[in-house]
């Protein structure tokens, strides 16, 4: 039979890969379940004692950190359809024919945005959106918008830099997918009805659905991933507006010096995303 | 139904109801100025002088100056930074592909037990937060002593980059015919060299894919650089964070670093243009 090898060959082949993940991947996250169950401080490490399961009831119990994980499907539930909303459409116009060379030049710049270091996105987002001297307050009419000290602008402002980034990849995700619709069907379709909806709906969904799929598992571990991007913009404030989940737990972890809840609190992350990245790996990717 | 009117066979059916080629113009033009502005503003910010740069409203025409580069660079250390980066984003690409390329073909290859739990394992690392291992992973460090070395970034780095590398990889060597291997097989090759001599070459597109997503990867992250440097490995997005403090930012010189930072990956990026969709979805779309 094809592909039929003896047990050792397989491990000669598997077994760096592995042990190598479980070194930096799994060894750490044991630890982190061990220090969750302990008081640990930094700042007080003479005192490390065990304490059973009290920082996971304090976690559970805790309004701040269930803000945070609510605040995180917030970004989540406002910037994802945005993002899809503008990424269809850039998609349809990309998928029409004609104007190639323009085409051309705007599928090279939406790549841009997607590869930016989201550290330098942040950078550039306390420059741009800064009250005084920022580009946007000057191209906006009216009085300069305090963005980044207001917990209401500093939202949008996440939001903003959140759809400029990723609306690029939400596009190109869906123009692959409308350029598997297969010519003929698609002519056929436009011959019956000149509504661009009901093309759409009835003969390209079909071939965007893997897409949006992808989009939507990869956007959800993303935002709960989100660090980077908001700790150079706004550091999870002004006060805690923008402070999402994984920007909580560092800041308990290494600004509180509360190892020992933060543990708890990451290992609460870890098991949400994997009851998420199993339901939508299951749902999604099919055999190997 | 009413009856349709027949369509002139000579007019392509593409250029019935289109609304004028003006607008699209127009709509193309202003998703290039959204993309691009950004990256306008950051490259002129980063020539201005600190006065200019403070200028409110701010200036769009200025004499351009290189003084920021230079500072950031020579002064504070920011080549320094931009080189361990490099060193830490090679490295880990290397070892990436050095232990993913064996794995990745045993799953495209190997009939076994567990494969498609391997599989979805090596897959999930992606989806985990790095502040669930950044975590223990200090503590880790601080009791051995691997705080501020470039060995420590370099491995942690390993949790998302061999993912990528090992799906790439297995997608490509998935597509090489399979006769080949028996062919070689039948010649008495052993699965080692099938792998370095048959598929390797063959798949050498998505290897160079997967380096290319595995050097920007290492290169943009911030946070474990944050957390696991300090001085002597400090990571050039570490470095860029670290002119954040007091009240007077010197907005050039973090643009100057930011650019400085984000040229490379831009490079990077649109060489690997064709295949960024792939890349960043795993694969889930073609």
């Amino acid at each position: 039979m094809r592909g039929r090898v003896s047990r050792l060959t397989v491990l000669a082949f598997v077994a760096p890969a592995v042990l190598s993940l479980a070194l930096v991947g799994i060894a750490p996250l044991l630890f982190a379940g061990w220090t969750s169950l302990h008081f640990y401080n930094l700042t007080k490490l003479r005192r490390v004692a065990f304490i059973g399961l009290e920082n996971y009831q304090t976690v559970l119990g805790d309004e701040v950190f269930w803000q945070a994980v609510g605040r995180t499907l917030f970004l989540l539930g406002t910037a994802l359809p945005i993002q899809i909303a503008f990424g269809l459409g850039v998609a349809i116009i990309l998928h029409r024919p004609g104007l190639n060379l323009l085409k051309t030049l705007t599928r090279l710049s939406l790549v841009l945005p997607m590869a930016t270091t989201y550290a330098v996105v942040g950078l550039l987002g306390q420059v741009m959106f800064n009250q005084k001297f920022g580009v946007i307050n000057q191209l906006l009419p009216g009085p300069g918008i305090n963005w980044i000290g207001d917990p209401q602008n500093a939202f949008i402002m996440i939001i903003f830099w959140d759809v400029w980034q990723w609306t690029p990849f939400v596009a190109l995700v869906l123009l692959a997918g409308l350029t598997m619709v297969p010519g003929e069907v698609e002519e056929a379709a436009r011959l019956e009805t000149k509504s661009w909806w009901t093309i759409l709906r009835h003969v390209q969904l079909p071939f965007l659905i893997p897409g949006l799929v992808a989009v939507l598992i990869l956007r959800t571990a993303d935002t709960l991933k989100l660090f980077d991007m908001v700790f150079t913009l706004t550091r999870g404030g002004p006060g805690a507006a923008t402070e999402f989940v994984s920007l909580m737990i560092q800041r308990v972890g290494f600004r509180a010096f509360d190892q020992g809840l933060a543990s708890a609190q990451a290992i609460i992350l870890l098991i949400i995303t994997i009851i998420l990245a199993q339901i939508y790996i299951r749902i999604f990717y099919k055999e190997v | 139904m009413s009856p349709r009117p027949m369509r002139s066979p000579k007019l392509p059916p593409a250029q019935h109801k289109r609304p004028p080629l003006i607008w699209e113009t127009v709509i193309l033009v202003a998703i290039i100025i959204v993309c691009v502005f950004p990256f306008y503003w950051m490259v002129t910010t980063s020539l201005k002088t600190h006065i200019v740069a403070l200028e409110a409203p701010p200036a769009w025409i200025f004499e351009p100056t290189f003084n920021n580069y230079s500072e950031a660079l020579f002064k504070d250390g920011v080549l320094r930074t931009l080189f361990n980066s490099l060193i830490i984003a090679i490295c880990t690409t290397c070892l990436a592909l050095i232990l993913g390329i064996p794995a990745a073909f045993a799953l495209a290859r190997f009939e076994f037990r567990g494969k498609k739990d391997l599989w979805f394992w090596f897959i999930t690392n992606r989806m985990v937060s790095p502040i669930v291992l950044a975590l223990p992973f200090f503590l880790i460090a601080k009791n051995l002593g691997l705080l501020d070395r470039h060995i420590t970034l370099i491995l942690i780095y390993l949790t998302f980059n061999l993912p990528i590398v090992i799906w790439i990889v297995t997608d490509q060597i998935r597509g090489i015919p399979f006769e080949l291997d028996e062919a070689a097989r039948l010649e008495g090759a052993s699965q080692f060299t099938i792998m370095t001599r048959i598929c390797l070459p063959l798949a050498m597109p998505g290897v160079a894919v997967s380096a290319i997503f595995s050097f920007i990867f290492s290169w943009n992250e911030l946070m474990f650089g944050l957390i696991l440097t300090r001085n002597d490995a400090k990571t050039a997005p570490a470095m860029a964070v670290s002119f954040m403090e007091g009240y007077n930012l010197p907005y050039g010189k973090i643009m100057a670093t930011s650019t400085l930072i984000v040229i490379p990956v831009l490079i990077f990026a649109l060489l690997a243009s064709r295949h960024l969709v792939r890349g960043l979805t795993m694969g889930a779309v073609k």
